[in-house]
């Protein structure tokens, strides 16, 4: 018994030993956190880097926007991550806290862009929505009708109720829960988007943002507004079986469902791939991804995962990213891009 | 006297039937509560074996690939074109196939992998080149699907995942018998991957049992160690008494409160890398503590005192006393409760969260060190993917977590059975 006693403290040391020796020596992969939007596109271009086979593929974890960065933001030592994925971009906050930690060189990459659609079957008539129609739709509490600067509880049940030019249908939105990045996104730029052509409303950011913010980014819960769990081919299925409703999902899904419903115009323009990738269609957004210059040349591979993103293989017009739902940027805005990352170009927030 | 018995009799007699009837349904509902939890769980392995089964097959393409020596003409061999030649293999099948929209509808029928298959033949064997070879190579999941019956085919096109074009393609495949349902050896071999097509387990259960090792080589020394104390030497005062009612609270306490734990204690402040087996280990190790000292404890218990009193008696030590007898009769027990805990440790996705184990990882790790998944989130992550193809797979890694779990049990069993002994 004393013996194993023996033994097993001694594989307790060892073991412990080579954590050390291996902190030491530093890591021989690339460590990337952050946004669950982006999971999808930069777990494509690992695999297809480590494929490679010159390297080992990085590790990807999927821990939000926000918990990537405070991740990404604790430092530049080796335990932490080299690059982080961001559905938005680097906020003021997270920059200086960056700063703070040392890690005051970092490279803003940006790799596309992802559209939100609303989209309804097409055997129904298409939906021509401004972002104010989507506000006064689905928002908790709305300006009252009678014109008068208080607000109601969202009295509107059809669409036309909402804007006369739009169908006497009720309103039945099937969309993402809370938890969703995509809701974020949603509510960010088409709720608040509406929001903010109320001039009232509008003044109250300056005054009183908080409240404001809940204006804006409250959904309404009485029925009007379904949640449909995160599954977005599910809410497909339902808009097929009921035309009556509309979903909001990623612009991916509207691309490979084309067939069978339409996406609805916002402000006078259609989700369509080219007036995503030109900056027309309003409910969209770019997505980043952050790297840690300390770590390039550290930890290995680093230039060439870089590379790899950044080839029109990948984020190319028809590179795999794009099979998976990426909305490529211009080609201008590729080659600027490409060249920020061969330069390593440091941002610099004001 | 008499009346009384007599009456009493009466009674008895009368409600002897009623008694027999309650017995019987007392029995009964025993029954039916045995049967509805066999039922329940012979739906739950119905439902996963019939779901995940076909996964264990994978649709491959016979295709002739000529392996072109210009092609090669670059630097290295990571830097070939291997698509190229995987493409121009598929348009040397179909000549016909003109057009580019058609083409590319044509190269979708094939997996991204298969050009990484060819790129492994060459890597090993460079003679191939300049040669022209017969080779299977996985076929897309949408064909896999369409093969293993989930896509009608009776449906209008613009309502199923292939279009015509491309199941005429499929149909001419199979007839020359180019294109068949193989054993899914990918399944078994890789790590994960985006491609359902090449989508492995081995990495999630090499992780899960370097997580494994290193959370039973902790937990169960410092366990019995921790048993014979409070069991054999420790004093019974106030101070055990807060020992062992700690104890019993943390055997109660959620998981995920281990992982924070982990994050601020292994990662933050000991520097540990993220995602590595070693720290799910430790975690883990804090989680199964509790379970194996308090099943040690009891096994302690149990063994007689005649036992240690008889050893002592002949003028054994106390420690001579306990490792010479005390643990030896007492360690199946103390087995069983260490396999369970680990049992246990082994479903457990919460506490990995917190210290990075859900992650993408391809590579399959090479030691406790590495950063590696493990089996339950290998399946939580395949659960939340979109591709229907992922479904199958989903439910054939909780098969090959299932097996791992009644075989850990089957172990428990058997050395209970082996070594038992009863006094």
């Amino acid at each position: 018994m004393f013996k194993k006693g023996l033994a097993v403290t001694a594989g307790i040391l060892l073991l412990c030993s080579t954590v050390v020796s291996q902190a030491a020596s530093g890591r021989d992969y690339i460590a990337v956190v952050g946004s669950s939007t982006v999971y999808p596109f930069a777990t494509t271009v690992a695999e297809h880097f480590g494929k490679g086979g010159m390297f080992k593929t990085p590790k990807i974890e999927s821990t939000g926007s926000g918990g990537g960065m405070k991740l990404f933001c604790a430092g530049t030592t080796i335990e932490t991550p080299d690059i982080t994925n961001a559905s938005r971009r680097i906020k003021m906050s997270e920059y200086e806290k960056c700063l703070k930690n040392g890690v005051d060189e970092i490279v803003e990459v940006k790799i596309g862009y992802d559209g939100i659609v609303l989209a309804n079957s097409n055997k129904a008539e298409r939906m021509k929505l401004s972002k104010k129609d989507i506000f006064l739709a689905l928002a908790k509490e709305v300006p009252s009708p009678d014109g008068s600067r208080k607000l109601v509880a969202n009295p509107y049940t059809t669409w036309q109720d909402v804007n006369p030019a739009l169908p006497a249908k009720k309103i039945e939105v099937l969309g993402p829960p809370p938890t969703s990045g995509t809701r974020d996104a949603f509510v960010e730029l088409a709720m608040e988007g509406g929001c903010k052509k109320i001039d009232w409303i509008k003044a109250l950011k300056k005054t009183d943002k908080k409240y404001f913010k809940s204006v804006c980014h409250t959904v309404r819960e009485d029925g009007a507004y379904i949640e449909a769990g995160e599954n977005d081919n599910l809410i497909v299925q339902k808009l097929i079986a009921n035309s009556r409703s509309i979903g909001i999902f990623g612009f991916s899904f509207l691309d490979q469902n084309g067939d069978r419903i339409q996406g609805s115009l916002v402000d006078g323009e259609e989700p369509t791939f080219e007036n995503i990738a030109a900056g027309k269609y309003p409910v969209s957004r770019p997505l980043y991804f952050y790297v840690k210059k300390a770590h390039v040349g550290v930890v290995p591979g680093m230039e060439n995962y870089l590379a790899e993103f950044s080839s029109d293989k990948a984020w190319g017009e028809e590179g795999y990213l794009s099979d998976k739902g990426l909305i490529p940027m211009p080609e201008k805005e590729r080659k600027a891009f490409a060249a920020d990352i061969r330069s390593l170009k440091t941002l610099v927030l004001k | 006297m008499d009346t009384i018995t007599e009456s009493s009799m009466d009674l008895i007699n009368r409600n002897i039937s009623k008694r027999y009837r309650r017995e019987r349904w007392f029995r009964r509902c025993g029954l039916g509560a045995v049967l509805l939890s066999i039922g329940f769980l012979g739906l739950l392995f119905a439902a996963i074996i019939s779901n995940g089964w076909s996964a264990f097959w994978q649709t491959e393409v016979l295709l002739d690939v000529h392996f072109d020596q210009e092609l090669f003409a670059v630097d290295s061999l990571a830097a070939v074109n291997y698509g190229a030649l995987v493409k121009k293999a598929m348009r040397s099948r179909f000549p016909e196939v003109k057009g580019r929209s058609d083409k590319r509808n044509l190269y979708k029928l094939i997996s991204t992998g298969a050009a990484f298959t060819l790129q492994e033949m060459v890597r090993k064997d460079s003679s191939l080149i300049g040669t022209s070879q017969s080779i299977w190579l996985p076929a897309d999941d949408e064909v896999d699907m369409f093969m293993k019956g989930n896509v009608n085919r009776d449906l209008p096109e613009n309502e199923r995942r292939l279009n015509d074009k491309q199941i005429g393609w499929i149909d001419s495949l199979i007839a020359e018998k180019q294109l068949e349902k193989k054993f899914n050896v990918t399944f078994f071999t890789a790590g994960d991957s985006r491609e359902p097509e090449l989508a492995g387990i081995r990495g999630a259960l090499v992780g899960s049992f370097f997580t494994l090792a290193v959370t039973l080589l902790l937990s169960f020394p410092v366990g019995v160690a921790t048993a014979v104390y409070l069991e054999e030497f420790a004093p019974k005062n106030r101070w055990t008494d807060l020992v062992e009612v700690n104890i019993n609270n943390l055997a109660a306490v959620p998981s995920i409160v281990f992982g924070l734990l982990g994050l601020a204690v292994f990662l933050n402040v000991f520097g540990m890398p993220r995602s590595a087996p070693l720290v799910g280990g430790l975690v883990l190790t804090l989680m199964t503590l509790p379970t194996i000292i308090i099943a040690s404890r009891a096994s302690l218990k149990s063994v007689p005192p005649s036992i240690r009193e008889a050893a002592l008696g002949v003028g054994a030590s106390k420690m001579q006393a306990i490792t010479h007898h005390v643990l030896p009769l007492a360690m199946p027990g103390m087995m069983t409760g260490t396999i369970i805990g680990m049992a246990q440790a082994l479903g457990e996705t919460a506490p990995l969260l917190m210290i990075g184990m859900v992650a993408f990882i391809v590579d399959v790790p090479g030691a406790v060190t590495d950063p590696s998944t493990v089996l339950p989130v290998q399946i939580y992550l395949w659960a939340d993917s979109p591709e229907r193809a992922f479904v199958e797979r989903t439910s054939a890694a909780i098969m090959v977590l299932l097996a791992f779990l009644i075989s850990m049990n089957a172990v428990a069993v058997f050395l209970r059975k082996r070594f038992e002994r009863r006094w």
